[in-house]
C-alpha cells in the first residue's frame, strides 16, 4: 500500500508539475507545427505510393506487378535479403559475444570499425566492389578468366548488399550485452552447462528481442537498399534488376504505375518493418 | 515570514494526497514536515513553494495570497531532495543564476553578483570548489551548494525537501547539526519535509506531523513527544508499548500500576522509559520474564517478555540508564515485575 | 589478452568476427586507398580541382548542411512535443518518425520528386503561390535530405530529453526565472551536445546520400549535380581512376568533418559539464 502511495504522491506525471507548464499558446504552437511537419513530410508521401499506384485502378496495378520483370525483380530482393541477412546475423551474434563477453587488446578499435559501413556513402560501397571484381579490378581478370562474374551480376549486389547492412545486428547486441553482464551465463556455467546450451538457453532468450530487431532493420535495408546496389548491378532488365532498382527504371521511363506499384510493395513493406519494431520496442522494454 | 495554508486539498487522480490540510507558521521558525513516505509532506512542501496549485484551499504568505503566484515570482528558495544543480554549470554560475535572470532593471552587477557569490561559498564552507561542475562533487557538497544557491535570493522562506535524505549517515549527523546553527544565524523560516523522526527532533524547532493527507499534530518536539495528540503520533514519534485493554487481563494491568487511576480509553501507550522493572519478589508488579537486553550507549534497552498473553503486548520494552540496570544485577530468564510509571490514552 | 574469464568460445568468436570484417568490409574499403595510390599526385589535384568536380562537392556539403541545420531545428520541435506534451496520435506519429529509415531511398526519391514536381501536389502550389520551384533545383536536394534527416535528430534527442531532470527546472523556476530563461539557461545547453550530434549525424547521411537525391536534383552539372552521382557517372565512363579519386576525397573530408564534430562535441560537453 504504502510503496503505492508513495509512487503517486511524490513523482507524479510531468503534467502536474506547474513550474514545467508552458503557456497554452507554445504547447499547441509546437504541437501543430511537429505535427503538421510529420503529416506532410511522412504521411502525405505514403499515401501518395498508394493513391499513384491505383490511380489506373487495381486491374493496372496487378498487371503492373505480374509483369515478368516486376516478379524477376521480387524474387532477386527476397534471394539477395535471403543470403545476406543470416550472414550479417551470424557474424553479429559472434562479433557482440566477443566484444561484450571478453576483454583484448584493440576492442575499441574493433567496435568503431563494425560501424564503418555506415559512415561511407552507398556510391562508395557499391564502387568498391567494382574496384576489385570489376573488369579492371584486383581479382577481375582471375574471375573472367574462369568465367565466373561478380560485377553486373548477383553476387556483387550480395556483396554490397552485406557491405551496407553489416553493422545492424551487432550494433543491437553489444550495448544490450554490455549492459545485461554475464552473470548469469557464469551461473549456468558453474551450473554444469557446455558453452553452447549456455548460449541457447541463458544468453539467446535474453537477447532474442533485441537480435529480432536488429534482424528485422537488417532485412529492411537489405531488401530496400538502392545506391551500393545500383553501382553493382547494371541494370539489366529481369536478371539484375532488383525491386528498388525497378522502380528506377520504371520511373525513368515513365511508367508511372509500374514504378509506383513496385514502390507500394517496398512502402508495404517500410510499413510492416515500423508496426514490428514498435512492437519489439514495446517488448523490449518490459524484458 | 510567516507562512498560512487555509484548507488545503490536493488529488492526483483518485488519489487524495493532501485533504483539508490548515496550517500557520509563524515567522523564523525551523519546521519540519514529518511522517511517513506517500503522507503528502512533499506536496505540501511543494504546494508551499508554488511548484504546484492546490485544488482547494489558499497559500498565504505573509498574510498575502499568493496561490495564484507562479514560483519564480514568489521569492522562496527551495532545496531540491536531489539537489537540481544545473550540470553543466560551474558551482559558481549555479549560485550565481538566480541573480543573473532578475529582470535588467534589478539585476546586479557582475562585481556584485561575485561578492555575493563568494560570500555564501563562505558560508556554505566550500569557497574552494567555485570552478567546479556538480558531477565533481560529493553528496554533501552538492547540499550545501544547493543551500548556496537557493539563499542567493535572499529567500523569504526557504523549503528543503528531504535535505539528508540522499546522504551517508555520517554526513547526515554534521549537516543537521550546521543547517541548525545556520538557521540560528540567518533567522529565515525554513520548513524541511523528512520522514526520519530523529532528524526531526533534533533540527527543528517545530514538527508538524502527516499523515494521509492530514496534520495529525503540531508543535514543539518535545510536546509532541510528551503528549502525543493520538495513537498514530504516539506510534510515529519515539518508541512506545502498547496495551490493548480488550485484549490484556485487567488484573496484571492494574498490578504494573496502569489501573490506577480509570482507564481513558482502550488503548495505552507506554514510553519504553516510563516502565520501571524490580525482581519479581521484591513488590506486588506484575511479573514478566527478562528476554535479552541491548546497550544504547547510555541507557539500555530491556526486553520483557509476557508469559500470560499472546498478540500485543506479549513482548515489552523497557529502557533505563546502565547505573540502574546494573544494580538490579539481572540475568536472562529471570522474573522481573514492571512498574509503569506513565501512559497515554488513545481509543 | 587477460582470460581471467570462464566464458568459452573466445577464440572462435574473434576468429570469426575479424575474419568476416576483414573479408567484407576493410579489405574492400583499402582498394579505393590502392586504387588512389597509383595515381600520381598531380593526376589527382587535376581530377579533384576539376570545377565540375568543385562544384559537386559544394552542391553536396552545401545542401547537406542547410538540410541538417533545418533537420535539427525540426527534429527538436519534433522531439520536445513527442516527449513534453500529451496530444491525441502521438504514439502512431512517434512510430512514423522512423519512416525514412525504412523506406527504400528509392521510393522516398520518386516520392518527393512526384510531390514537389512543379506538376506535383506541393510543388504546383509553391510555384504559383510563391514562384519557388523546389524540384529539379538545389532546394530539392535540400528538401530530400531534410526527409531523409529528420529521424537522427529526433532520435537523437528524444532520450536525453525523457531523462532531462526536469527538477533543474523547477529550481530555475523557483530561483525567479522566466520560462523562456529557463529554456535558454537551463534546458538547451543540457540538450545541445545531443542536437549537434543529431545534426552530424544527419549532416553525414546527407552527404552521402544517393537514393532519394537523385529523381529530384534535376542533376544538371555545376548545379545540382552531387558528387555520389558524379562518381557513378565517372564509373559509367569506365573513368575508374576519377571515380576512385572523388570517392576517397569525399571519403576523407566526412571523416575529417566527423573528427571535427566529435571535438566539437567534446567540448560542448565538457563545457556542460557533462564529462
Amino acid at each position: 500500500m504504502h510503496a503505492n502511495v508513495h509512487v503517486i504522491g511524490d513523482a507524479t506525471g510531468q503534467a502536474n508539475f506547474k513550474a514545467l507548464h508552458d503557456p497554452f499558446w507554445v504547447r499547441w504552437g509546437l504541437v501543430g507545427v511537429a505535427v503538421g511537419f510529420i503529416v506532410l513530410f511522412l504521411c502525405v508521401p505514403l499515401g501518395l505510393v498508394l493513391y499513384q499506384a491505383f490511380s489506373k485502378g487495381w486491374q493496372a496495378y496487378w498487371t503492373a506487378l505480374a509483369q515478368p520483370d516486376a516478379i524477376a525483380a521480387m524474387q532477386l530482393t527476397l534471394v539477395v535479403a535471403l543470403i545476406t541477412v543470416p550472414l550479417n546475423t551470424v557474424f553479429g551474434i559472434a562479433a557482440a559475444w566477443a566484444i561484450t563477453r571478453f576483454e583484448f587488446w584493440g576492442k575499441s578499435l574493433l567496435t568503431t570499425l563494425i560501424d564503418l559501413p555506415f559512415s561511407v556513402s552507398p556510391v562508395i560501397s557499391g564502387l568498391i566492389f567494382v574496384l576489385m571484381f570489376g573488369a579492371q579490378g584486383w581479382f577481375g581478370e582471375w574471375f573472367s578468366a574462369h568465367d565466373i562474374k561478380v560485377i553486373f551480376a548477383v553476387p556483387g549486389i550480395v556483396l554490397a548488399t552485406i557491405f551496407i547492412t553489416f553493422p545492424f545486428v551487432a550494433r543491437e547486441l553489444i550495448p544490450l550485452m554490455q549492459e545485461m553482464g554475464n552473470e548469469e551465463e557464469e551461473a549456468a556455467l558453474s551450473l554444469g552447462a557446455s558453452g553452447w546450451k549456455t548460449f541457447f538457453k541463458v544468453t539467446l532468450p535474453n537477447i532474442k528481442w533485441a537480435l529480432l530487431y536488429g534482424v528485422l532493420l537488417c532485412n529492411a535495408r537489405a531488401m530496400g537498399e538502392f545506391g551500393a546496389v545500383s553501382v553493382v548491378s547494371g541494370h539489366i532488365r529481369g536478371v539484375t534488376n532488383t525491386l528498388p532498382l525497378h522502380v528506377e527504371v520504371s520511373y525513368n521511363d515513365y511508367d508511372v504505375i509500374g514504378a509506383f506499384s513496385s514502390a507500394s510493395i517496398l512502402a508495404g513493406l517500410a510499413i510492416v518493418t515500423l508496426v514490428l519494431k514498435s512492437f519489439l520496442e514495446w517488448k523490449q522494454a518490459r524484458v | 515570514m510567516s507562512i498560512l495554508l487555509n484548507n488545503i486539498s490536493k488529488n492526483f487522480g483518485k488519489f487524495a494526497a493532501l485533504y483539508d490540510v490548515s496550517l500557520e507558521i509563524p515567522e523564523g521558525e525551523l519546521v519540519a514536515l514529518l511522517g511517513p513516505s506517500g503522507c503528502g509532506k512533499t506536496t505540501l512542501l511543494r504546494i508551499i513553494a508554488g511548484l504546484e496549485t492546490p485544488d482547494f484551499g489558499r497559500v498565504l504568505l505573509s498574510g498575502e495570497d499568493k496561490t495564484e503566484q507562479h514560483v519564480s515570482r514568489r521569492g522562496i528558495g527551495f532545496v531540491f531532495q536531489h539537489y537540481a544543480l544545473f550540470r553543466h554549470m560551474t558551482v559558481f554560475d549555479n549560485i550565481a543564476f538566480g541573480l543573473r535572470v532578475k529582470p535588467r532593471k534589478e539585476r546586479p552587477t557582475e562585481a556584485f553578483i561575485s561578492k555575493k557569490v563568494h560570500s555564501l561559498l563562505e558560508l556554505v564552507q566550500l569557497d574552494w570548489l567555485a570552478d567546479r561542475f556538480p558531477d565533481q562533487l560529493s553528496g554533501g557538497q552538492r547540499q550545501r551548494i544547493a543551500l548556496a544557491r537557493a539563499l542567493a535570493v535572499e529567500p523569504s522562506v526557504l523549503l528543503l525537501d528531504e535535505p539528508f535524505g540522499a546522504l551517508d549517515a555520517s554526513v547526515r549527523k554534521d549537516l543537521r547539526q550546521w543547517l541548525r546553527n545556520l538557521h540560528q544565524e540567518l533567522h529565515v523560516t525554513s520548513i524541511f519535509v523528512t520522514h526520519d523522526q530523529e532528524e526531526a527532533m533534533e533540527v527543528a524547532s517545530q514538527v508538524v506531523v502527516l499523515n494521509q493527507g492530514r496534520i495529525e499534530q503540531q508543535g514543539a518536539p518535545a510536546d509532541i513527544y510528551d503528549h502525543p495528540a493520538n495513537a498514530f503520533v504516539s506510534k510515529f514519534i519515539g518508541q512506545t508499548n502498547v496495551f490493548d485493554l480488550s485484549e490484556t487481563e485487567s488484573n496484571w494491568l492494574q498490578r504494573a500500576g496502569i489501573l490506577a487511576e480509570k482507564p481513558q480509553g482502550i488503548f495505552a501507550h507506554v514510553r519504553p522509559h516510563h516502565i520501571d522493572i524490580v525482581k519479581a519478589e521484591e513488590t506486588s508488579g506484575s511479573p514478566v520474564t527478562l528476554k535479552d537486553w541491548q546497550h544504547l550507549g547510555a541507557t539500555i534497552r530491556v526486553e520483557l517478555f509476557n508469559p500470560q498473553h499472546n498478540g500485543s503486548g506479549a513482548t515489552l520494552f523497557a529502557e533505563m540508564p546502565n547505573e540502574r540496570f546494573k544494580q538490579l544485577n539481572l540475568n536472562k530468564g529471570d522474573r522481573v515485575a514492571v512498574h509503569i510509571k506513565q501512559a497515554h490514552w488513545f481509543n | 589478452m587477460t582470460q581471467s574469464n570462464i566464458m568459452p568460445g573466445f577464440r572462435p568468436a574473434l576468429a570469426y568476427t575479424l575474419f568476416y570484417l576483414g573479408l567484407v568490409v576493410l579489405i574492400p574499403l583499402s582498394t579505393l586507398v590502392f586504387k588512389s595510390l597509383q595515381l600520381g599526385w598531380g593526376e589527382y589535384v587535376d581530377i579533384i580541382t576539376n570545377n565540375r568536380v568543385v562544384s559537386s562537392f559544394r552542391v553536396s556539403f552545401g545542401t547537406s548542411l542547410i538540410a541538417a541545420l533545418v533537420a535539427g531545428l525540426f527534429g527538436f520541435v519534433i522531439a520536445w512535443v513527442l516527449v513534453r506534451y500529451p496530444f491525441p496520435g502521438k504514439r502512431f506519429l512517434d512510430a512514423l518518425i522512423d519512416l525514412p529509415f525504412a523506406l527504400p531511398t528509392a521510393v522516398a526519391g520518386v516520392i518527393l520528386a512526384t510531390i514537389f514536381q512543379p506538376s506535383g501536389m506541393l510543388g504546383k502550389w509553391l510555384m504559383t503561390s510563391f514562384g519557388v520551384q523546389v524540384a529539379y533545383k538545389p532546394l530539392g536536394i535540400v528538401v530530400a535530405l531534410i526527409f531523409i534527416g529528420i529521424p537522427f535528430v529526433v532520435r537523437t534527442i528524444e532520450p536525453v530529453l525523457q531523462e532531462f531532470d526536469t527538477t533543474m527546472e523547477e529550481a530555475a523556476s523557483s530561483l525567479g526565472a522566466t520560462r523562456l530563461q529557463v529554456f535558454t539557461q537551463v534546458i538547451f545547453p543540457n540538450i545541445f551536445p545531443a542536437l549537434l550530434t543529431g545534426v552530424s549525424l544527419a549532416f553525414a547521411r546527407g552527404v552521402g546520400e544517393y537514393g532519394s537525391v537523385i529523381f529530384i536534383a534535376g542533376n544538371l552539372p555545376y548545379v545540382s549535380e552531387i558528387v555520389p552521382l558524379l562518381i557513378i557517372t565517372k564509373l559509367e565512363q569506365y573513368q575508374y581512376a576519377g571515380a576512385t579519386a572523388i570517392a576517397l576525397t569525399m571519403l576523407l573530408v566526412s571523416f575529417l568533418l566527423l573528427l571535427i564534430v566529435n571535438l566539437l562535441q567534446l567540448w560542448a560537453r565538457r563545457r556542460s559539464g557533462q564529462i
